[in-house]
């Protein structure tokens, strides 16, 4: 270590340091500082970008101020009532609630498929072809802009689409996908069913993949079956990954956005039947921005997202790190009593 | 006793071999499925308005050329100008966004300054913060700086995407050892310099993986462009998708629409294609710890 330093001493010279004029304060030359040169760009442009905006808009949720054509109204100090209001109309609720039944119909068949896809794609007996094929068809989804499918889709099920062409031709009359309340959510959790799937089972493949294979081995010469193997042997061992993903998903399907404004002209459809969460917040910042309930929105989410995020962080961080971290603070507490 | 074992290690087959198939109808389907919209779409924009009107086929028509045209010369929504901007800002976008990622993560990778971890931790507890709470007190800002309608507002926050920072962390916690830092320094290389000219080249995998997924998220970023791009000449590709569906589409050229839609994700698919190898394999790094 002397030695480095004592090099880096000397060309650090060139650079018109005064550490090579005193050696003798220093025992070594410290680098160390470059690291906030290093950090300095991130946490700067967060700060401003990210940070700072985050700050207002917490500050803006406890007044009441709305800007019409960029004019202000009203700016005044009103504490909790914008939530009060919030809460209050029906509105935040119902929304809630479109958004968890959109999610959560495209979401089940989502982690079905990819657990039985994982597991056929990882089984040593089954020995599949062409899974390679499968595995970029089945991710191609979603690599594609939300707004394109969303439009695509619509075009598909709209009331002049192909859909209704054939039902017209059978049937003599149309039916309005877009005018009908199941049909328009289906579609929309049909599209975030399509879009994941791939991702998912792709995730979940390798986390299978990350299983010791003399456990299966062990298992088929005790005699158990897929079934047995896949749920005494598989699905204990990629928990973890299960709660990221269930967990990761639910805090997508939270922000959930392009696709059902796409699809409903950001109206929500039906009686507002579609409206996500973020939809909502989306309505009181475009046109008339309504910096109140916009910011009370913002909390909202940002308080339930926070939360999600947290059972992410704690239920994913390694165990043996955990276990060896708790360990050092037991044992500094106890040199510290002086055991 | 040995034609049982016969019997029962037939029945094994058999039940091996139905489950296989099983697993490949369910798959071909699956993979049907996947394909119908790109197919249904590629079809589609080779028709006329009149026969898409008509009724449903997957045959081609010979509309394409025509469509095409109608397309690129349309001046009212513009797509050579929102690929244009859309090229532009998520080409940028995604250069700052994967350096400065690197940068980051090498700033607390390779130096013990005092905060280093409390800087990280905080890397990591933002990563999951959505834009969209933020996204008030930003357009806001935008407004007040006179930035809204510019594209530096989608450019410039890039700087901080803490996701690929936390890759580009688990990156070299695998593959960069210190001495290369050390023996860089032996040899008159400065901090700044040594990140450019020796760490970059070692960093080039995970950049490339990085930059891939950065790409496609940026080019489908739809949340804030539709905040902040105001004027026609400066929106981006899905922010006119929205806005052709708002539009009274009963006028429309339905082909040309369908045209519209697939020339928009075009560079994503061919993207896509060339390098599925790689996207497939890091879809799971960064995100999954063993």
């Amino acid at each position: 270590m002397a030695v480095n330093a004592r090099s880096g001493a000397i060309t650090y010279s060139g650079s018109g340091s005064s550490v090579v004029a005193r050696p003798h304060r220093h025992k070594s030359i410290s680098y160390e500082k470059w690291g906030y040169f290093f950090i300095a760009p991130f946490f700067i442009v967060y700060a401003v970008a990210s940070l700072y905006p985050l700050i207002m808009t917490f500050i803006y949720g406890f007044f009441e101020r709305y800007q019409v054509l960029g004019q202000d109204m009203h700016n005044e100090f009103i504490g909790l009532d914008n939530f009060r209001q919030l809460f209050s109309s029906p509105d935040v609720a119902r929304f809630a609630g479109n958004t968890f039944i959109i999610w959560v119909v495209g979401f089940i068949p989502q982690i079905f498929i990819s657990l039985i896809l994982a597991s056929w794609f990882t089984d040593l007996r089954l020995k599949l072809h062409a899974t390679g094929f499968f595995k970029v068809v089945i991710y191609l989804p979603n690599v594609i802009m939300a707004a394109a499918m969303s439009f695509l889709f619509w075009a598909l099920f709209g009331d002049t689409g192909p859909i209704n062409q054939m039902i017209a031709e059978r049937t003599g009359s149309i039916f309005q996908f877009m005018v009908s309340i199941p049909a328009t959510r289906l579609i929309i959790s049909g599209i975030n069913f399509l879009m994941w799937f791939g991702n998912t089972s792709i995730m979940l493949m390798a986390a299978i993949n990350g299983i010791d294979t003399s456990l299966y081995e062990a298992a088929s010469i005790d005699g158990a079956n897929s079934s047995q193997t896949f749920w005494r042997i598989t699905m204990p061992l990629i928990r973890p990954i299960l709660l990221y993903v269930i967990v990761t998903s639910l805090i997508g399907g939270l922000q959930m956005f392009d696709i059902p404004n796409i699809m409903t002209r950001g109206a929500g459809g039906t009686d507002r039947t579609s409206m996500t969460l973020v939809m909502y917040l989306n309505n009181f910042l475009s046109g008339t921005r309504d910096y109140g309930m916009a910011g009370a929105l913002s909390i909202i989410l940002f308080v339930v997202g926070g939360v999600l995020s947290l059972i992410v962080f704690y239920g994913m961080r390694d165990k043996d790190a955990v276990k060896a971290d708790k360990q050092k603070r037991k044992l500094i507490r106890d040199r510290k009593r002086g055991i | 006793m040995n034609r049982q074992y016969d019997i029962a290690g037939r029945q094994n087959k058999i039940a091996l071999g139905t489950h296989r198939l099983v697993s490949y109808i369910v798959l071909i389907i699956l993979a049907c499925i996947c394909l119908f919209p790109f197919i249904y779409l590629a079809v589609y924009t080779t028709r006329s308005h009149s026969a898409i009107q008509q009724s449903f086929s997957l045959i081609p028509g010979n509309y394409f050329i025509k469509n095409l045209i109608s397309v690129v010369s349309d001046p009212t929504r513009n797509i050579l100008r929102g690929m244009f901007n859309s090229l532009i800002i998520t080409v940028f976008a995604t250069a700052l966004s994967v350096y400065f990622a690197g940068f980051t993560a090498y700033g607390i990778h390779v130096y013990d300054f005092h905060g280093k971890k409390t800087a990280y931790t905080f890397i990591l507890l933002i990563m999951m913060v959505p834009t969209q709470v933020s996204a008030l007190g930003f357009v806001d800002m935008i407004y007040n700086w006179g930035l809204m309608s510019t594209f530096w507002p989608l450019i410039i926050p890039a700087i901080a995407a803490p996701a690929i920072m936390f890759f580009m962390k688990q990156y070299m916690e695998a593959s960069l050892p210190l001495e290369i830092v050390e023996a860089a320094r032996i040899d008159g290389c400065n901090e700044f310099m040594i990140f450019n000219r020796i760490i970059t080249p070692i960093l080039k995998p995970a950049f490339a993986v990085q930059a891939i997924f950065a790409f496609v998220a940026n080019w489908n970023n739809y949340f804030l462009p539709q905040l902040i791009l105001d004027k026609p000449e400066t929106q981006t590709l899905p922010v006119l998708i929205q806005q052709l569906r708002a539009a009274d589409y009963s006028q429309f050229d339905m082909g040309k629409l369908y045209m519209f839609i697939a020339l928009s994700i075009l560079p994503v698919v061919i993207v896509y294609l060339i390098l599925s190898k790689f996207i497939i394999r890091g879809v799971t790094l960064g995100a999954v710890k063993g």
